[in-house]
């Protein structure tokens, strides 16, 4: 045995030794980093695991939270002793304005302008019953102090006590004594204005969903994604937010500046870069990839190259209103209809009403999988100037995008389709006055569309025909919430077949979904040829030898 | 029908027999999982289909690369020339002769494996349709990658429109090819010579100094 072998063997040995050793965990005592994993998951576990509290006032202390109050606008006036540019900051975002800040105002687009929907249609000459969800006390009607720094209701986001109710038909005020809800017959009370100004704090479940989940209206009426179920949802429900897991609130993602709350805002994207918080750590965390990056799955998965045209959503949400049903179609042009003389309601198989005399026909859905379209992030809505084509269906909000932009991808989307009032001579989405007292033209008091079109176009300063008829109209919500663990995801075949989820979804070749007809015709002329020809050719040969046998 | 003695010829290498069965799994494979993610039936699932039909294709462009180096090195490419002399005599074999019961007119050798349309066939298949689709499954393959490769004018629909339309190429050859080696002197000589390589001959058969793959060279040196 020369030095050499002897040489290469312990060199061999010490290899393999360290191989080994570096291969199992603890004998190395090194600790490497996971690299199949996100690096987002990673930053999340690590930010959320251990969590500390970091807040360094208690709002229970302050001596002018002690004082009496009677009314919010006093609770207000205290808060901004302290937090002085609050409220100027809250003025100049969306939940004050309810108009998209990057139209002209003179467009008035927006849920507090004219943008239309097919729900509840538009908020002018319904403020009462509308604005009861807004961050604001009193805004009553077109009067409203939009400038009015006392105005503005910080407790319906930062109390936390979650006693505090404004009253469904109280422009945005709570009850002063107890009053009788006679919708739902549920009784409200005067908030205890010291408990919940004393209880203030950063924003949770509680207080986005008071209103994001019963838009519309009523509990899971408007989105589909977001509903009461989201206030304590399990991990299966929402991965994130369930209790069970992260336990995200909604502020965690929806990071706010200066009460800039980041979402998408009408014709706005949420986020024009896909950044993840690596590259920019400024950056708003509202997109998928500010913390899951563009290529979340483990390396070589082909879902990694998915991801310029898909959004995450589009597979990690496979159904919504997972556990509470949405409203998929309202009809009001079936509204009106009574029972001996007098308004009803009918329940449906989810205890939801399938029809209501003030509201029209109704259908629910649960576990509803949604429609695809190309979406940058923005959305337009028409609004109550926008001339429309009633021959068809009136797309009243659709997505902005095509496959041909670089920023769109394919995302799931909620349709609600309904048919709603139109002018049939100015061709416009009619504005009806839904609420108010008897002889106003409300619908809901008088029952008669002609005054109540008349009352509400009136109100808008809109021209109203008289002419009123009814349309078939969509109106689209991206689906976001409610991302279900990556075990529940969307399966390829799901969209990569014939009748896949994305059947509708043209102008693009897709893989298991598009095969070249002519080409799939020659294709199995040539085979089926080519089966007859062996065939013929082999029976020859059989009939031949058959006959030499003889 | 005349007796004719058989006799044993070595006629397939190890690695030529590895290599034709290697191709065998390949192409099944292939297209199986490849018509099942157009859609015409459901087996593996799509996920799946598409995993084995990825891994296949790289795999099949890799053993493609050592088959065509192994051409060149050992002169076997000279197998694949095409000719004309004795075509017609073999169609006329396969279209008359087969059912009267005659010889083959170009019976195998070890440095004439492929009668003159065998030589066609396997030419355009090795030359003009594998390489198509290998072609056209890896540029699908890198679909991803196309605006890095500056390939942004491609249609993804043209590619893979191009690599079924070979598909159906290789099925429908698949298909002859399946039934033509029923024509050996038994149902299965040419099965059991693509298996242990050796392949039976009619002893005494002529063989032509143009289908020697080494011609102008002494037989003794192959």
């Amino acid at each position: 045995m020369n030095a050499w072998s002897v040489c290469g063997r312990w060199l061999a040995g010490a290899a393999l030794a360290a191989v080994f050793f570096s291969s199992v965990p603890g004998w190395a005592q090194i600790k490497v980093l996971d690299e199949n994993q996100a690096p987002g998951r990673a930053m999340a576990q690590q930010a959320t695991k251990g969590r500390e509290i970091w807040i360094t006032a208690d709002h229970s202390l302050h001596p002018i939270l002690k004082k009496e109050f009677k009314s919010g606008p006093e609770v207000t006036e205290s808060c901004l002793s302290c937090h002085e540019l609050a409220a100027g900051q809250f003025q100049k975002t969306i939940h004050w304005t309810w108009l998209d800040p990057n139209v002209d105002p003179k467009l008035r687009v927006g849920k507090g302008g004219l943008s239309m929907n097919n729900f509840c249609i538009n908020i002018q000459s319904n403020e009462p019953r509308c604005t009861s969800c807004h961050a604001g006390y009193g805004w009553k009607d077109k009067t409203f102090d939009f400038s009015n720094a006392h105005s503005v209701d910080c407790l319906a986001c930062h109390e936390q006590t979650g006693t505090y109710h404004k009253f469904p038909t109280g422009a945005g005020n709570p009850v002063s004594e107890p009053t009788v809800f006679k919708e739902d017959g549920k009784t409200y009370m005067p908030p205890e204005w010291n408990k919940v100004a004393q209880s203030v704090g950063r924003p949770t479940r509680q207080n986005c969903g008071t209103c994001h989940f019963f838009g519309g209206g009523g509990d899971g009426v408007k989105h589909g994604d977001m509903d009461s179920s989201l206030m304590k949802p399990n991990k299966e429900l929402d991965v994130h937010m369930g209790t069970d897991g992260q336990n995200f609130d909604c502020v965690r993602c929806h990071t706010t500046r200066v009460h800039h709350i980041a979402g998408r805002i009408y014709s706005t994207p949420a986020a024009k870069g896909r950044k993840s918080l690596i590259e920019d750590d400024l950056t708003p965390k509202i997109m998928c990839e500010s913390c899951h990056s563009r290529t979340p799955h483990k390396p070589g998965v082909k879902a990694n190259a998915h991801t310029d045209k898909v959004a995450c959503q589009s597979c990690h949400i496979s159904t919504y209103a997972r556990v509470n049903p949405t409203t998929m179609w309202w009809d009001w042009s079936k509204a009106g209809q009574m029972k001996e003389g007098k308004p009803y309601k009918e329940l449906d198989e989810f205890g939801k009403p399938g029809y209501d005399t003030k509201k029209g026909e109704f259908k629910w859905a649960r576990n509803v999988v949604p429609e695809y379209y190309w979406f940058n992030g923005s959305l337009t809505t028409l609004t109550a100037r926008d001339t429309i084509d009633p021959s068809g269906v009136v797309a009243v909000g659709w997505p902005n995008g095509d496959k041909n932009d670089a920023n769109a991808r394919i995302f799931p989307f909620k349709v609600h389709r309904g048919r709603q009032p139109y002018d049939k001579v100015n061709k416009t989405l009619v504005i009806p006055r839904l609420f108010g007292k008897e002889g106003t033209g409300a619908y809901w008091a008088d029952y008669d569309w002609d005054k109540s079109a008349a009352a509400g176009m009136a109100y808008a300063g809109l021209p109203f025909s008289g002419e009123l008829g009814f349309v078939d109209s969509t109106y689209v919500f991206p689906i976001t919430h409610m991302v279900a663990p990556k075990d529940k995801a969307v399966q390829c075949q799901e969209c990569h077949s014939k009748n896949g989820r994305l059947r509708n979804l043209g102008g693009f070749y897709m893989p298991g979904r598009d095969v070249n007809k002519p080409i799939q015709v020659m294709g199995w002329i040539l085979v089926l040829g080519s089966l007859a020809g062996v065939f013929f050719h082999g029976l020859g040969r059989m009939v031949a030898r058959g006959k030499k046998e003889d | 029908m005349t007796q004719t003695e058989m006799v044993n010829v070595y006629l397939y290498t190890r690695y030529e027999r590895f290599w034709h069965w290697l191709q065998t799994t390949l192409i099944v494979l292939l297209l199986m999982t490849g018509f099942e993610i157009n859609g015409l039936f459901r087996l593996f699932g799509f996920k799946l289909a598409t995993e084995i039909h990825e891994y296949a294709g790289l795999s099949w462009l890799i053993a493609f690369a050592f088959f065509v180096f192994w051409l060149f090195t050992t002169g076997e490419w000279r197998q694949y020339i095409p000719t004309t002399r004795k075509m017609l005599t073999v169609i006329r074999y396969y279209t008359y002769g087969i059912f009267r019961g005659e010889a083959h007119p170009v019976p195998k050798r070890k440095d004439a494996k492929h009668n003159p349309l065998q030589r066609l066939v396997y030419l355009s298949l090795a030359a003009i349709l594998l390489p198509i689709q290998m072609i056209t499954g890896f540029l699908y393959w890198g679909y991803n990658s196309w605006p890095d490769w500056g390939l942004n004018w491609l249609s993804l629909e043209v590619v893979a429109s191009i690599h079924l339309a070979g598909a159906f190429g290789v099925l429908s050859f698949l298909i002859v090819h399946l039934y033509m080696i029923t024509t050996g002197h038994t149902l299965f000589a040419h099965t059991r010579a693509m298996i242990t390589g050796w392949e039976q001959v009619a002893e005494g058969t002529p063989i032509d100094d143009w289908e020697r793959k080494d011609r102008g060279k002494s037989a003794e040196c192959s």
